[in-house]
Parts: structure tokens; sequence; C-alpha cells
């Protein structure tokens, strides 16, 4: 039967520059420190090396890598052979919309400068490597909560601290 | 709003960040964060306590430092202190921390788990997603014991936030994933399903999730989400592109939604209720309809989603395989696509088309496009996309397309990829032999093969044509003619010279009457190759030689000459020179009637599954082979060895498990029916054809011993398995390690774990035994990087132990690849009592250097109890029996462990005697009874252990039958206490 192999789960999505800087990565099965560099290391020689305009999915190890740039990033998610490779293409560009909606037309900067943000709204966004929720606004809303309560955290906390008294 | 303007305050960072950017080089960098790690570590080591911004600054520049590739190896205690904190930013940055930098230090995860739990327990949303978050990150088997169990009750619980609801989901999903026997099932479940039905689209899109994986495991629990699902996905499909506001993606109406219910549904069959299934249909219909309809947009964002829900359609329609009609619609939709300008379609519908192939109604629908297929084969430009297309045509490929197909990969090998030429070679292989109308396509086939790609020709499919020519006589005499046509080339294969010797040495006979290719000629042809060849080669070349002297007479003088010279018989290749000092005394010294005994015309080979088909499983997995397992589609094959379909019992498919189950595909053992019932593992030990002292063949010797004829005395043996080694005397090994007793002593009440590690190897250990007879695995971890080589375990029995314990091995590759484990299985078998347990000596190269050591197997005499059941009075009726002091042994000890009773218990359990209780008056003293089964004679034990808590000592009493084993067993206990 075919369910026995189904396993809808990505493995993990990296972000990296043309240079071959890795900008964000994020794992969604518990992988060894030294297999993760390897990995790293070997998927973005062979991502790099392809041409514009060849297709967007490559058979990887014993996974499919569903890849796009944008500008000089790259977007990379590793899924099962199994998994809908359309929809994960989807999902890069529903994470890269979010990162552009909340930093204001995203650039390589924002997301180096600011990671910790890109960790969070890709937090919002994917859970475990499943979709959980793909509407925009409900995401979006969720990260600028969180900035509120920051931008309240962070207010007393300067006069408090000036003062010696936290 | 611009990026600086989000309130964030850690102006530290930045700069830190820009400065790592400014550096020049390498070695800057590298100086700037050691600069930085020495701050850090100093702010933290300080006196003065760190205010919660300064540790959220610090731990976000470790995060920083770690993400660029370099170690982190302090700073999580002072993420996890951020857990605790209660304002929110601190705590995310916390949790991001830590779920970058998993760490299962045990002391560690207690504190997190601790800082989870209050949060989950907060009642505050964001707070509870964030700890739900950090879970699902981890994903560890502690968080897992800690938390699976409450997380189903925040998923159903009325009052939960939608945003919470989701994060449960996923993050009991992943939960699930990792150890699905700590999420209890329950009353929780009936009402997941139900979520299908939520107003928030965000809680269904994760609820579909958790319930396609549950439902894999449990389908009848679930059987109610077939309905809602299909309401649910009538629903979106129907819907106008607007209609769902923020759920609608590019004017598609829920495309992740609707992909996850369609795979939802591909875990069931078909719906039973009609009426939901016309419902489904419907749905499929229109979803097929509205990929004809224009585009809403140009964006390809429109189409991909489109798609996405399209393709997804596709795979559930052929999941179900029922419904002609669709299939046939689909097939025609992707063949559109097959020519579509995006590269991404036509990548999709060349693999989507792939498993459309292998149903009936839609085979010939699929047939239609091989020539566009063909075209893409030839003029994609993208390798992947190539790759797709061979495995189409190789899907598509039946009797009627046979001959194009497979010229058109052959064509297509001679500029291939290196990457895939291998693989195309084993399909046309395959192909060519599967659909072969007559032999001499099939021989032609494989010399092209050989021709056009000779170092991608594997051993499989060269043996592969030698027994299909060996089996047929008809094509034995074509087979001659073209192999000797084909080493006239000035330039040809070695393993064209290979198949060319073999064939001509068998069947040479049989062109022998052309002059063009009479007995000298043919000799002189195969000569001019061999000194170009290798040394395997040349070794089959000799046995051809002397086969010809067989064959030929006329021969003989030229080929003794050949033998005789000092290149042949000092060849410093020890095979080369044994095989030409041989071969030249057969010739010299047996009679004509002896030689043609010896090198009579091999027998037909043993019809088995192509080893071809099962190598091209191994690359691809399981299911790659399935064009061909499948015979439905042609029934009337009629394959040229008869031996493609894979018969049960020569499955050759090498799965991680085959060696254990190597025992049990045996043919059955004719075991008595009474043994039969004793129990799963054990029945077959020693019954079994397959556990006899032969040894299996190594997967390196496997196909050479295909080969190899029955009668033992041809000197075809001679190419086949090197006689194994001995096994080692106990002289040559050495002592055992100081640490083996202790070792040994972990595995006296236990029969799993870990027997050895070291920084080399880690040795595992389970074990089963049942009676006189046990079976124990061994499990040896490579923990290097780099392969070990002559890698041989060898169990051995010093002093009298032979007398007293049988013990079969089989023996285990000599290789073993750096991270990998290979299995060794041992059956074991009590003769009589015995004192000393077997050694273990395992012996390797690593690197370059011998490594040896020696174990103590476990394997004591208490493994063969056999725990007995009696009432009081028995028992010290037996007891008083026992009563001759040298049936006694007893002993008095200090307690090395806490005195708890009731690991006590487990311990006595472990050791394998019943325990009864209300025997002893006292009710802190254990005693127990049973018997040892060995295969001369059983041994009735009882035994007695009376804790004194007050002194910390305990006394220890067994009554045995024999006097050595209560001696034995005395010490063998008191050791575990």
């Amino acid at each position: 039967m075919l369910e026995e192999s189904r396993e809808e789960l990505m493995r993990f999505m990296l972000l990296f520059s043309r240079q071959g800087k890795l900008r964000l990565q994020k794992w969604y099965l518990a992988t060894s420190d030294k297999e993760r560099k390897k990995m790293v290391r070997e998927l973005m020689q062979v991502v790099l090396a392809r041409k514009p305009k060849m297709c967007s999915f490559l058979e990887w190890r014993d996974l499919k890598v569903v890849y796009k740039r944008y500008a000089s990033l790259y977007f990379c998610c590793a899924i099962e052979g199994q998994d809908n490779e359309l929809i994960t293409l989807e999902l890069i560009h529903r994470y890269v919309e979010l990162l552009d909606k909340y930093f204001g037309s995203v650039c390589e900067l924002d997301i180096i400068f600011n990671f910790e943000k890109a960790y969070f709204i890709l937090d919002e966004f994917l859970m475990g490597g499943d979709v959980q929720d793909t509407s925009k606004k409900s995401v979006l809303k969720a990260i600028e909560q969180a900035d509120l309560l920051q931008e309240e955290d962070e207010s007393p906390r300067s006069v408090l601290e000036e003062m010696g008294l936290a | 709003m611009p990026a600086v303007s989000k309130g964030d305050g850690m102006r530290g960072l930045a700069v830190f960040i820009s400065d790592i950017r400014n550096c020049k080089s390498k070695e800057a960098e590298i100086k700037r964060i050691n600069k930085e790690l020495a701050n850090i570590r100093s702010k933290f080591k300080g006196d003065k306590a760190l205010d919660g911004y300064s540790k959220k600054k610090y731990v976000c520049k470790l995060l920083f430092i770690f993400l660029l590739g370099h170690d982190i190896d302090f700073g999580h205690m002072e993420a996890v202190n951020l857990l605790s904190s209660n304002k929110y930013t601190e705590k995310q940055i916390g949790y991001l921390f830590i779920s970058v930098l998993v760490n299962s230090n045990s002391e560690l995860i207690r504190l997190i788990n601790n800082a989870i739990k209050n949060d989950l327990a907060s009642r505050n949303p964001t707070f509870m997603c964030l700890a739900l978050h950090c879970i699902a990150n981890v994903g560890s088997r502690e968080m897992g014991e800690a938390f699976a169990a409450d997380i189903p009750r925040i998923l159903v619980a009325g009052d939960s936030m939608d945003s919470v609801k989701q994060s449960a989901a996923l993050c009991l999903l992943r939960l699930y994933k990792a150890s699905p026997d700590l999420v209890p099932m329950g009353e929780w479940t009936a009402r997941v399903v139900h979520l299908l039905n939520d107003q928030h689209m965000g809680v269904v899109t994760a609820a579909v999730s958790l319930i396609t994986c549950l439902c894999k495991k449990n389908p009848d629990d679930f059987k109610t989400c077939i309905s809602l699902a299909v309401s649910r996905l009538s629903r979106i499909v129907s819907s106008a592109s607007t209609d769902l506001q923020d759920y609608t993606y590019y004017f598609v109406p829920a495309p992740w939604l609707s992909v996850k219910l369609l795979r939802l549904l591909q875990c069931y069959p078909p719906p039973e209720d009609a009426a939901v299934k016309g419902r489904l249909v419907e749905c499929l219909e229109t979803v097929l309809n509205k990929a004809q309809e224009p585009p809403k947009s140009k964006k390809v964002q429109h189409s991909n989603a489109k798609n996405a829900i399209l393709f997804e359609t596709i795979s559930l329609i052929i999941h179900y395989d029922s419904e002609p009609n669709l299939l046939v619609r689909a097939c025609n939709q992707l063949g559109q696509f097959l020519q579509h300008r995006e590269t991404n379609l036509r990548y999709l519908a060349l693999e989507s088309m792939c498993t459309l192939a292998s149903s009936e109604f839609s085979h010939e629908a699929v047939k239609t496009h091989i020539d566009t297929v063909i075209n893409a084969l030839k003029t994609e430009r993208d390798v992947s996309v190539r790759q797709r297309a061979a495995d189409l045509l190789y899907a598509m490929c039946d009797r009627s397309n046979a001959k194009q197909i497979v010229s058109e990969m052959l064509r297509y090998l001679e500029t291939a990829d290196y990457a895939i030429r291998e693989e195309i070679v084993l399909k046309v292989a395959i192909l060519a032999e599967k659909y072969a109308v007559d032999y001499s396509w099939y021989v032609d086939t494989i010399l092209n093969l050989i021709r056009i790609a000779g170092d991608y020709v594997s051993e499989e499919v060269w043996y592969r044509v030698l027994q299909i020519v060996t089996n047929r006589d008809d094509v034995q005499g074509y087979a001659a003619k073209t192999v000797f046509e084909a080493l006239q080339a000035p330039a040809c294969h070695e393993n064209m010279v290979k198949v060319g010797g073999y064939i001509l040495g068998e069947f040479g006979n049989l062109i022998a009457g052309d002059p063009r290719s009479s007995p000298p000629v043919q000799f002189s042809l195969l000569h001019s190759k061999f000194h170009l060849c290798s040394v395997a080669t040349r070794a089959l070349l000799l046995s051809t030689y002397i086969k010809f002297i067989n064959l030929f007479p006329e021969t003989k003088a030229t080929i003794q000459a050949v033998l005789r010279a000092g290149s042949q018989l000092r060849n410093a290749d020890v095979e080369l020179q044994q095989r030409a000092v041989e071969y030249l005394t057969l010739s010299s010294v047996a009679s004509t009637d002896v030689l043609a005994t010896v090198l009579e015309e091999m027998p037909p080979f043993p019809e088995r599954e192509s080893s071809i088909l099962a190598k091209l499983k191994r690359k691809k997995g399981p299911g790659a082979g399935s064009a061909l397992d499948d015979g439905r589609r042609d029934p009337s094959s009629n394959d040229i060895n008869g031996g493609v379909e894979p018969t049960p019992s020569t499955v050759s498919t090498p799965s991680p498990s085959a060696d254990l189950l190597g025992l049990r595909a045996a043919p059955p053992p004719a075991a008595p029916p009474a043994s039969a019932g004793a129990g799963n593992l054990l029945v077959d030990v020693f019954d079994g054809p397959a556990a006899q002292p032969s040894l299996g063949p190594t997967p390196e010797e496997a196909f050479l011993s295909e080969l190899e004829p029955p009668a033992p005395e041809s000197p075809m043996a001679l190419l086949a398995d090197p006689a194994p080694a001995a096994d080692p005397g106990p002289e040559d090994i050495g002592p055992p390690i100081p640490e083996a007793d202790e070792l040994l002593n972990k595995f006296v009440c236990k029969n799993n774990g870990v027997l050895f590690e070291n920084q080399l190897l880690q040795i595992g250990v389970k074990s089963e035994f049942r009676q006189n007879l046990g079976r124990m695995y061994l499990f040896y971890g490579n923990k290097t990087s780099v392969q070990f080589q002559n890698f041989s375990p060898t169990v051995v029995h010093p002093g009298d132990l032979q007398t007293q314990l049988a013990v079969q091995t089989k023996r285990v590759a000599a290789q073993v690849d750096g991270g990998a484990q290979v299995q060794q299985v041992l059956n074991i078998e009590c003769l009589r009592d015995f004192l000393t347990p077997p050694l273990l000596s395992v012996r390797f190269r690593y690197g370059g250097a011998p490594q040896a050591f020696t174990l103590k197997l476990p394997v004591t005499i208490n493994k063969f109890f056999q725990p007995t059941e009696m009432a009081a009075q028995d028992f010290f009726q037996r007891w008083k029996q026992l009563s001759l002091p040298q049936q006694e042994a007893q002993k008095i000890f200090k307690a090395n462990h806490p005195m708890d009773a009731e690991v006590t218990k487990a311990k006595l359990l472990g050791f394998g005697s019943a325990l009864l209780d209300n025997v002893d008056p006292n009710p802190e003293n254990f005693v127990g009874a049973g018997i040892i089964q060995t295969k001369a004679l059983q041994v009735g034990c009882l035994l007695r252990l009376e804790p004194n808590a007050q002194a910390q000592m305990y006394r220890l009493t067994l009554r045995t039958s024999k006097e050595p084993v209560s001696r034995h067993l005395c010490e063998l206990l008191a050791q575990q206490f």
C-alpha cells in the first residue's frame, strides 16, 4: 500500500545566499550537528550549480528538494518523495510574502540583522514542518502582537534599569 | 513599518553583526568571534547578576555565532533562565535558543520541561504557543513523556484559543511521529475528528495533518473523518475564488487545506457510502474541469496552487484505481502538461504518469504519449527531468513497444549523465529480458549495453546474460557468434572479454566449424586481450583455456605453452599462479575422459529472481521494480528465464532484516508439532537447514556462488568463494579485557543492552532463551566515519566448554562502513551445565591499524532457567531433599546497591527463577525455584534471599542437585545486589 511510505513531514528548510552563506536553517527531524553541516554543504553545492530555468525540484539523497531563488537568496525545502512539490513551492513563496510584509520589501540584510525575527515568523507559519496557518493576516497578527508586547516590555525596562532598580 | 522600528533595543547585537560583516577574511571573523565569546563568557561568569535584557542580548549573540557555523558550548543555562522570564521577548529568545541548539543534557531538559509546564498552565495563549512550539521543535522522547498526556486536553478543551488549538494539533502530531506509544488514544480522538467542522480554517488545516497521521495507525477509529473531509473539500472546491477571504491564495480557495484533505482521503479506500462517494467524484471532476478553464491570474503562484490541487487529485484517483473514466481524464491532463512551457509541470507530469502507467485502466492511455516522452529524454535540458522521462519509459514499456523503448534508451545512454548511467543500464537489461520475443535480440541488447556503457554494466548484468545463455540452448550458438564478432573490435570493454571468455569456453564449439572462427582463431582472439585485463578477468580466461583443451584437443599444445610460461606459473598473484599450475597439471595428468567429465558443460542455473531487479530495487527503494513486479497488465508475458516473477522462497531483496529472516525464509523445517508450539523465535533454530554450519554467502560472494556449478570438482570452483578461514582457536586470541567480568555481570539478570563500547565500536546485545536453546543478536556499530576492514567477530569456547555449550554463528560482512551497524546472529544450545561463559573475540582493521579484544559473551547458566511455581509445602519438601552439605551454597555479603524490594524482585525474575510468595514466613525474604534446562540433564534449583536492611547485608542460599551449579549460581547472583 502507498500509505506505508507516506510521511508528510518537511525535513528541513534552508536559506542561503548566492555566495553560499547560510542565512537560516530549520530542522524538523533530529539530526546531529555534524550531519547537518555535511548536508548543508552538499546541498548548497548542488543547488548553486543549477542553472536558471531548470526545474525547481530535484531528487537528493532519499529526499526531494524544492527550491526557489528570490533575488540573492535561495529558499530550499527538503520533503519526502511523496509530498506535494508545488504546494511546497508556494509555501516558500508565502513565507517570502510574510517576510516582505513584515520588513517592508524584505532583502537579505533584513534577514541577516533580524535573524531571530525571521525564525519567529517561520515558527508562526510552520510547526514541526507542517503548515500551521496559511492566512497571512493570522500569522502577521501573531507576530505584531508579540512586537507590541515587546515594546511594552522594553519601555519600563530602560527606566528601571537605568536607575539600577531591576 | 520598516524593520528597524520593530522595537528592537538590541543595539549591541546589530553592532556585532556589522562587525562580522565587515571582516575582510575568515581569520578576522574568527578573531572577532573569539573576542565576543570571551566577552560573553566573562559576563556570564561575572559576579554581577545580569539583567534579563543583557542575558537576552548575549544569548542572541551566541545564537548568531552558532548559526554562522561555529560551535557553542555554553550559554544553555542562561537561555533556560530566560524561559522563566515573564517578559515575552526574553522568553521567546530563550525558546529559540533551546529549539535551535537542542541539547539532550538531562539536567537541562528537566529545567526546560519545568518552564514549559508553567507556560502551558499559564492560560496566556502566546506563552502556551511558545511552549508548544518548543515541544514540537525539540520533539524528544523525554518531552513526549512529560507532555504527551496534556496536549490532547489542550487541543479539545472548549476554552482554548484557536491559535493554541492549531499549535496543540501540530505539536501532538510531532510527538506522535516521534514516539507513537506515548500518545494515549482515548475519548479525545472522536473530538479531534470533529475539528474538521471547525469554523476557523486555520484550526481545520492543522487538525487535518494530525488526523492524517493518526488514522494511518488506527484507520477504523477515524473512519468518520471520510465523510467530513469530503464535505469540507466539496465546499472549498465549489466556492467562488474569493469566498474564503484570507485563505484564498492568488484566487485559489484554500489550496493547502485542499491538498491536505486529498491526502487524508488517500489513507482510505473509496468511500463505501454511495452519497459520499458521489459527492467526492463530483469534487474530483470539478478539479479536472477547472484545469481546463482559463487562468484567473497570470501569476505563477495562481497556477502553482491550482495545479498542486490538481496533482493531489490525480494522486487520489490513482490511489483508488477504480474509476476508468477519471483515470483516463487524468492521463489526458498530464499529457497536456508534458508539453507545457513550465519545466516544473513537465517534471511533475512525467512523475505522475509513472504511477498511472501501472494501472490497467490507464496503461494504454499513457502509452499514447510515448513519442513526447522519448523527445523529453532527448531534449530536456535538466537532468532531473530527463531522469523522470527515463523512469516513465521504463514504466510504460510492454511487449508492444519494448524494442522502440530499449533502442531509445540505448541511444540515450551514449550521452546520458554519468549519475544516471548505471540505473539506465539496469533498466535496459531488465526490459530486454522481460520483453524479449527472441533471444538473439536480448543477447544483442546486452552486448550493446556493454559496448556503449561497459563501465556501468555491473556484475549482475553480465552474470545474468550468462545464466540465460546457459539455460537456453537455442541461443547459445548465436551468442557465441555474436561475442566472437564483438571481440574483434580493436578496443573492447573488459566486461565484453569476461562475457566472451565465458561463452566461448562453454559454447565456442558451436562456431568452431566456420574456419573464420576455428579454435585457434578463437583462442588467439581471447588471448590477445589477456594482458590488458585485470586479475579477475585473467583468472576467468585461464578457466576458459582449460575448457578449450577439453573442447578442442588441437589447442592443447598452444595453451599448455601459455600456462607453462613463467608469467603464469610464477605469477605474483597467487590466484593466477594456482590456476596456471593446477590447469597445467590437470591437462597433462588427466585422461581425455576425466577431463571431459571435469569440464563438462555447465548445468542450467536454478531459476530465480533476476539479481538485476534486486539491484534496481536496492538503488531505488521498494516500489522501483513495480513495473515488473505486477504481471497483471501483461499476463501473457513469458520470460526468457522464467525467473523474473519473484517467488516467495527466492526473494532476494536484501532488507535489513533479511539475514535474520534467512532462517525463516528457508524451507520450513520438519520440526515436530510439539516443538513448533514452543515459541516464535526458537522453533527453527536447530532444525532449519540454514542453521547448518555452512555459512551463508556474504554479499560480495553471492553472485560468484550463483555461477558456481554444483559439481564441486569442477575447476570453476576456484572462482567461487575462497574457503572460509578456520575460526581461530583459543590460543590465537588474547585474554578477555579487564572489564569483561564487570560487563558480563551486567547481563546476568537482563538479556538486552550495550555489552561494550569504546571510541570506535559499540556492541549491543539482544537475546532470548527458551528451554535449553537461545538466540542472540549482536549489533556491531561503527562509531567512526571510517570503514572497518577485515571485521571478524568470532566466538570461542575455552576449555571444556565445547562439550557443554554449542554456539553457531553466522559470518558478518568483513567491511563495516563508517556509521553503519552490522548484526550477527548466534544460535546457542546448552548441552550440559557449564561454569565459564564463551568468549567473543573481535578483530578488525581501523585506518590500517589492527584492533583486537576479547569479551565474555553474556551467556551464563542461569539463562537456561525455567521458572517453576510451587506451593509452600512442596517447596519445603524439596528444600529438605537437597540437604546434603555439598548441595547447598551460601553467601553473606554487603549490599552494593540501595536495598529496594521491587528492584530485588525484578532482578530475581531477570535471573530466571520463579518468585514464590507466601512461602517464607518472613515477608521480607525472597524465595525462588526453577529448573536449569540442558540437553543432557535438568538441574532443579531452589533459592532464598534474606535481606537485612539494618545491617545493609544479604544472605543468599542456593540448593541444587549439582554441587558446582549451586556454587556458581550463588556467585553470579550475589554480585547483583
